[in-house]
Formats: C-alpha cells, structure tokens, sequence
C-alpha cells in the first residue's frame, strides 16, 4: 500500500516559518525509492535542527549503507523547530521525513541516533507529532520500533520508556542484522506480534530491549540487580564493532544541502577509537579498539566524495587526528594533490605538540593562519596527571611558541572545569597558563597584537569512563571558580586585554550530568518536561533550567532520590550502576582501578606504542587495535 | 577573460532556496561541473560570480539571471548543460549566452508574474485588481529589518490581470490567477505587496498562500507592457552566430560531454 506524501500540506505552511528550505529535501545525493518495491523501511532520525543533524556522518552512513540495499530504503528526519511544530499541531500535519516527505509513523523503524542526552526531548516531541504512543508499552504492531544508537545509547535507561530497543556501537552491520531480522519476521507474516520480533532482536545479545529487563531497587535508592524477565534474554548486550574501516568507505556520496548547515566540507573518517586514555572521555573509551582507515583508503574517499559534493574544505575527523601513524604523509599529499583545486584541509581535535604545527603549516599552505586550538583541558599539572593528558606547560608554551614563529597570530585553548579532585587553584592556573602563552607569542613575534582565547567547558561524569563513580561539582560551585578565573584574568593589566574568556553557567552541565549518569526513573522527568514545554535542550535560548528543576522537584521525591544524588553524589566501587549491563568492552575493574589511579595522579600510557594495559576491550571483542603504517602512498590520480 | 551570462528557474519545492542558499549550491555546482572558473583574489578567493535582482525565498522563478567569469574560453552551451546537470532539479540552467554587451543587470527593468490564488473566485479577483488600478496610489506595509516600513506599491505596477485558473486540487476548488508586470523601482514592490494592496483596496483575502511565481525579467515596453528577453542582446550581438537555440527552447545539445557528477573513479 502505497503511503501519501504530507507535502502538499505542508507546503501551504511553509510560508509561515523560518527557513523553509531545511524541510523540503531535495539535497544533492539524497535519494529517494519506491516505497512499495521494498520490504523493510528505514525512519532515520537526528533529533535536532536540520542544520545540525545534517552533516551528522552517522545518519549519513546509515542512510546509505541501507538505501544501497535492494529492498530496503531509509529517509531521513529531523526536529522541526517550534514555529512549524505549531502550525503542524494545528493542521493536523505529522512528523515527516525530508526525502518523500512520509509520515513517520509508516515506517518499520525509527532509528534515533543521540550525540548528546540533550535531545530527549525533541524525541518525545517527534514521536508525539507521528502519532506514535510516548511510552513503548502503549504501541501495538502497526507502530515503528523506536531504535536509539549513538553515544548516548551507552546509558539509554533515561529514555528505556520511551525505546522498544537500542544499539550500542558502531551502526554499519548492526542496522544490516537488524534488516534481515525485520525481514525474515514480515516475510513469515509478522508471528508473535511486535514482542516476538524484540525477541529475535534481543536474543542476538547486541540489541538492547529494555522491556525484557526489570530493574530492582534497595532501599536506599541505589539499584539492587538488572535482570532479564524471559528465559533467552541475555544478561549483558554487546556493543557492535566494524573492524575494517577501509570496507566501510561510507559516507561515498555525501549528501549536500541547500540550506546553510553546521559543517560544511567533506568529512572523512580517518580513524576510529582512541586509545590516548583521557579519564573524562567518553568517546575515547567506548569506541576502543583504534581502529585506522588506511592512507590510500583516505585518498579514495576525499577524492570520490569531493567530485560528488563540490565541497571546498576536507575535514580528516577522528577522536586525534593528529595520531594517525601517516597523517603526515595524508596531509602532505592531500595538500599536493588539491594546492590547485582551492580546497581547504581541516585536522579537527589535535593534539599539544610540536609535529601538529608542521601539519597545520602544512595544511594551510595556501590559505591564511588565523588561529589554532589546543586542548590541554585542565589547567595545573597535577590536574591533568587526573585527568591522564598527559602535556606539560613547557610541551604547551614550546608548541605555542612554534605556532606564532611560523605566522600564527591566534590560539584558543580549551579547558574543562569541575574535574574531579579540583581545587580553585587548579582553575586559577588556567589564567597563568594564558598569560605565559601571550608573553611567550608576543617574544618571537615581536608584535603584541596576539591574542588567546580561553574556552572553558563544565566537565560531566559520563557512564563507561573511570569517572563514571565521580561527584560532579554543583553549578553553583562551578560557577564561583570561573568567576574567580575571569576575575583574575580581568584584573591583569599587561596581558588581560589580549585574553579572551568564554565559558558556559553550570546549570546545562547539571541537567546533563542527570541525563547521563541517570536510570530509568529519570523517564518521567524528561516526559514532564517535555509536557511543560521543553524542546531543543541543547540551544541556550530554549533550555530551562528551571523546567528541568521543577519537573525533577515533581517527580523524583517517590523514588527517595533528587537530582543532586544523581549528580553531585560519589559512587563507591560496589553499586549496580544503571548502565552494567551495557558492554562497552572495558573492564569494570579496569575503570576502577583507572580511577584510583586519577586519584592518585598516576597517568597510564597509550596501548597503541606500550604493551597493552587490559582495559579489556580486545580480548573480550576478540579484537586487537589495528594501526599502521601501511608505508603505501596516496593513490596518483588517473582523472584529475 | 570570458564572461558567460545564464537564465536558471526555481522550481517546485525549491523555490524555498533563499538566495544564499542559491549562491552555496551554485558555486559546488561549478566545481562538480568543473567549469574553469576566473577567481577572486585575496586571502580567501572566490569564483567570480554576479547575481541580479533575485526573487524571494518562497517564490519560484522561471527568469533569474547570473553572470560568471571564466579563466579559460568555454562554450555557454555546453557550460549550461553540465551546471544544468550538476545543479539539483527544480535548480535548472535554461540558457546561456557570452557576454557581449554591458550592463545585463540595467536591462532587468521589470518582472512578470504570475500568482496562483487557491481558493479565490476570479470574478472577485477581477474585481480587486479593477479597484487596485483605479487607485493613484495604495499604501502597504511590510516588515524589514528595521521594522515595518510603509510604501506605494501601485506606482511600479505597469499591469495587472486578472483570469480564471483550473483548481489544482480534485474537489475542483475555486482558483483564480493574478497576471502582474511590475518595475523595478526603490522600495522594490514585490508581488505580496501588491496581494497587500488588494487585500487593502478590495479586501481581497486568499484563504490559502498564494503561489508566486516570476515568469519574466528584461527591458519593459510601457506601450504594449511586454517584458523582453534581457539575453537578446547579446545574441545578436554575435556576429560569428554560435550554435544556440534561441532562448528556452534550447534543446540539449548532443555534444558528447556527459553529466559530470562523478564518474571515473579510481579503484
């Protein structure tokens, strides 16, 4: 049965809204198949604004390893900003995909892919304008599996109401698997209704469905066990992970929009994983083992995915991607092969050293140097031997040094506050460490015109992380050291006014930090706030704080637990945390031990260039870190 | 330095496309295309392009004008046809001519338009539009950047028509269609300007969003009202007359050049 585009009806709304052109589709390499001619069909969405879940490269990938399939096809949604969601609500319009413009609720499968907790609650604003019932036990057969992945499917408890399943890892292979599971239940004549097929999923061991677990409590509030209420649930659900990335060269035809987005350039994924073994990142632990894409590998995909999208700038993403054994050789000929073609080379997250000048001379070879960022993350020694970044200031003012020497003029410098064991001092010395660049840059370049930017972030405890028992520090207090640093920054007259002070209020960080570390009981704050108005979370001018507190001061005090003692609360080694039955891989006693060591300012070394130190990824995934160098070269061009 | 001048649309659902938007996807376009493009110079260079007079973001557009500068000499039909085949549909390059006068953006005086009206009966509309004409002057405001602004938008109407549509939806709803020639005079007056001073003349209220769409621009003719081709021009100005079609009746030259999406890989 063929389904009705909503376009027609959305269209007459369309002149009402702000930046009509990010509903309407349409984009370069989007595609667009004929719903009866397949099978199983795909919802993706990224719950957020179009001009951010756009360049997502995981909706990217996943849109094209499905829609590649015969038989299968996969469009695209995203959140709708207020003004339209409104005038959706009043017309009676659903939730639609961009591509044919369907309703979302015809679809097989909503795959929600979550980059930050901040979007729960623009899912409960999707579901509820397809028409699909809120809570997962409320649909019947003929609604789609609500499906999250992302990083935050690493602790998907705070939404688990709202899921029928979730897929920790990486997506590429586990939405094929889950294809044919689909496929094979539609195609017997969907036996056992909606359950069966979570059944199916569940019994893979690597689909998470929340349903067929029930979640014990003591008495203090703390969760007593997770246990599986069906015989052939497994007790743990594995993470999924695609070991070569040179036979996953996706995204191959990026899609490019119309309307203005994020980023815009031509990604490529030069590695995956990082085993740098900074203790406050999350992705660098859940996505163990590193794995590298290789160097001609790299050069295939920049090369077919420039002519496919005429994009101006190449951006090489990883966790570090700086730490690719051949990025020299990458960027060196990458920046040979286009030196004509005006393209731009960006290394987004590198590393404090000396080597990474040389790359980014290298790559702004024929541009301008403008600024450079770095990311020391804690201010003080000792704090960044906790935190295991391991860069000393001599590394940061001799890297600096070498940055304004060769033409650099700016250099922001990021770091987070709230680490756990910090004191205001550690935070305080972030000031000296700018003043000592500034002095350092206006030495070898004799001009005084440089300048530094200081940006700090709130550090949230994340789940799967050595920090995931820590106490995370309350706003109020994150927001008194920051305003004792800008006090001193401020105050300093010879190098003050060449400082620049970003930093964020800790409030966002609290609700974060619920988010994050929280368990199934938080379902009910998040539907109250979604209730009370809240919508795109992560966007300054529409978070609430308030709403957050009010829904949490509501809800929580029948459980016996509030918002401080999911946040600001220390976990000890024995509790049942909400997302145990989640594996990432790593060793539980690994975590621990890795924080006991930040607490003992003890720093671990990269598995990657010293023996291994078991956090326990690779012999439980049967995998081993899979680096190089290749010694190959960029592949010479047969067109150009 | 060659200079090639070309008429694109904006169709369909892309008539959303606000003129930023245009310019990112056409200036990709002229890199997937390949078309040897004359760059600016400086710090952060850029291809030389020269927009005229775009329409509004929601309206679609049958005439809109651009003007590239190319580094190396390249004939306009073939260039039309790989932007043509580069540019998403409902983006598409309908003719292109070399640049052999000056000043194509003085040569677009006015517009004609055409505005759907859903919904409206064409006698009532014809009405409005007797009223609006009658008028010396109707005052309408629109909101800017600085706040609502008032202005005449009966001086730069040089004609306006009103006729009988075919409905578009099955329940052979009511629809009438506003023909407009409007110049090009400051404040512009676009067509909902004018759907304003219908609404303020004759109460002329569409229950739906009109759908607005530009069918001409070039030099205006203020006997007959007839909006010329801004290209002629140049075409005859060649003397040497190249192969092209004239105007959008221009076919697709089999030339041998394929779409340049991607192609040739290296495996």
């Amino acid at each position: 049965m063929p389904v009705e585009s909503v376009f027609p009806r959305l269209e007459a709304l369309l002149p009402h809204v702000q930046k009509p052109i990010q509903y309407v589709g349409g984009e370069l390499n989007s595609t667009v198949k004929e719903w009866d001619d397949c099978d199983v069909r795909w919802s993706l969405m990224y719950p957020d604004a179009y001009e951010v879940g756009l360049p997502n490269q995981g909706v990217m990938i996943l849109y094209e390893v499905l829609n590649e399939r015969e038989g299968v096809l996969a469009e695209r949604t995203y959140s709708v900003w207020p003004d339209l969601e409104a005038l959706m609500r009043e017309h009676g319009v659903p939730q639609f995909t961009v591509d044919a413009h369907r309703p979302v609720s015809a679809f097989d499968v909503l795959g929600v892919s979550f980059s930050t907790e901040l979007g729960y609650t623009n899912l409960l604003t999707a579901l509820d304008l397809a028409g699909i019932p809120i809570e997962a036990k409320d649909r019947t057969d003929d609604h789609p599996l609500i499906l999250a992945g992302g990083h935050a499917a690493f602790n998907p408890e705070p939404i688990a109401d709202f899921l029928d399943c979730a897929v920790v890892g990486d997506g590429e292979q586990a939405v094929l698997e889950i294809t044919d599971i689909i496929r094979a239940w539609k195609a017997e004549g969907r036996p056992g209704g909606r359950d069966e097929l979570l059944f199916r999923l569940a019994k893979t061991g690597s689909v998470y469905v929340p349903k067929f677990y029930d979640v014990e409590y003591l008495a203090d509030g703390r969760i007593s066990r997770v246990v599986p209420n069906r015989s052939g649930v497994p007790w743990r659900v594995s993470k999924h992970t695609v070991m070569d990335l040179d036979e996953w060269p996706y995204p191959k035809q990026p899609l490019v929009p119309l309307a203005e987005t994020v980023h815009e350039r031509m990604s490529v994924e030069i590695f995956r994983g990082c085993t740098r073994g900074c203790r406050f990142c999350q992705a660098g632990m859940i996505t163990r083992p590193v794995r590298e894409r290789s160097i001609t590998g790299i050069g295939e995909m920049v090369d077919k995915g420039l002519k496919a999208t005429g994009f101006e700038e190449v951006g090489l993403l990883s966790l570090s991607s700086a730490d690719h054994t051949e990025i020299g050789e990458v960027a060196k000929g990458l920046a040979d092969r286009y030196e004509e073609d005006k393209i731009g080379l960006s290394l987004p997250s590198t590393r404090v050293d000396a080597f990474n000048i040389d790359l980014a001379n290298e790559l702004t070879r024929n541009g301008r140097r403008s600024g450079l960022t770095f990311a020391p993350e804690g201010g003080s020694e000792r704090i960044r031997k906790v935190i295991n970044k391991m860069v000393s200031e001599e590394d940061l003012i001799r890297t600096v040094s070498t940055a304004y020497g060769n033409g650099w003029r700016q250099v922001k410098l990021y770091f987070m506050c709230g680490l756990p064991t910090e004191t205001d001092e550690d935070v305080l010395q972030i000031g000296d460490m700018a003043v000592n660049v500034i002095a350092e840059g206006r030495k070898v370049s004799g001009q005084n015109d440089i300048r530094c930017t200081v940006s700090i972030g709130g550090f949230v405890p994340k789940p799967h992380t050595p920090f995931q028992w820590a106490p995370q520090l309350s706003a109020e207090e994150t927001d008194a050291r920051l305003t004792k640093l800008r006090d001193k920054i401020r105050g300093d007259k010879k190098y003050g006014r060449s400082i620049g002070f970003r930093y964020h209020d800790g409030k966002p960080g609290i609700v974060e930090g619920l988010l994050s570390r929280g368990d199934r009981r938080i379902g009910s704050v998040i539907r109250a706030v979604y209730e009370g108005g809240g919508r795109f979370d992560g966007w300054r001018e529409h978070f609430s704080y308030d709403r957050w507190m009010k829904a949490a001061d509501e809800t929580l005090p029948a459980f016996g637990v509030d918002v401080a003692w999911y946040t600001t609360r220390e976990r000890t080694y024995e509790e049942v945390l909400p997302w145990d039955h989640l594996d990432s891989g790593l060793d539980k006693d690994w975590l621990w031990e890795d924080w006991q060591d930040a607490l003992d300012e003890t720093e671990v070394e990269d598995c990657r260039w010293t023996p291994c130190f078991d956090c326990g990824v690779c012999p439980q995934l049967d995998l081993d870190i899979q680096i190089g160098p290749t010694g190959k070269k960029l592949l010479p061009l047969s067109v150009k | 330095m060659q200079r090639i001048r070309l008429r694109y649309t904006k169709r369909g659902r892309l008539r959303f496309t606000s003129h930023r938007d245009f310019q990112r996807a056409f200036e990709r376009a002229l890199r997937r295309a390949g078309i040897p493009m004359a760059y600016s110079a400086g710090f952060s260079p850029h291809p030389k392009v020269s927009y005229a007079n775009a329409a509004p973001t929601g309206t679609g557009s049958e005439a809109e004008y651009l003007e590239i500068q190319l580094a190396q000499h390249r004939d306009p039909q073939q260039v039309r046809e790989l932007l043509d085949a580069s540019l998403p549909a409902g983006l598409d390059v309908t003719d292109a001519v070399e640049a052999r006068t000056s000043g194509l953006a003085d040569r677009l005086q006015a517009s004609v338009w055409e505005l759907r009206l859903e919904g409206v009966d064409p006698a009532a509309a014809g009405q409005a539009v007797e009223a609006f004409l009658a008028a010396g002057e109707v005052q309408v405001e629109r909101r800017t950047k600085n706040g609502m602004r008032a202005f005449d938008a009966r001086a730069a109407v040089a004609r306006l028509e009103a006729s009988a549509g075919e409905g578009d939806r099955p329940d052979g709803n009511a629809c009438a269609i506003l023909r407009l020639v409007v110049r090009h005079l400051t404040p512009a007056v676009r067509p909902d300007d004018v759907l304003s001073g219908l609404r303020a003349t004759a109460d002329l209220a569409p229950p739906v969003p009109a759908a607005v769409t530009r069918l001409a621009q070039g030099l205006l003719d203020e006997e007959t009202g007839a909006v010329t081709d801004p290209l002629a021009p140049d075409r005859d100005a060649a003397t040497t007359a190249p192969p092209t079609a004239a105007g959008q009746s221009a076919a697709k030259a089999p030339s041998g050049a394929s779409p340049a999406n991607s192609g040739e890989g290296t495996a």
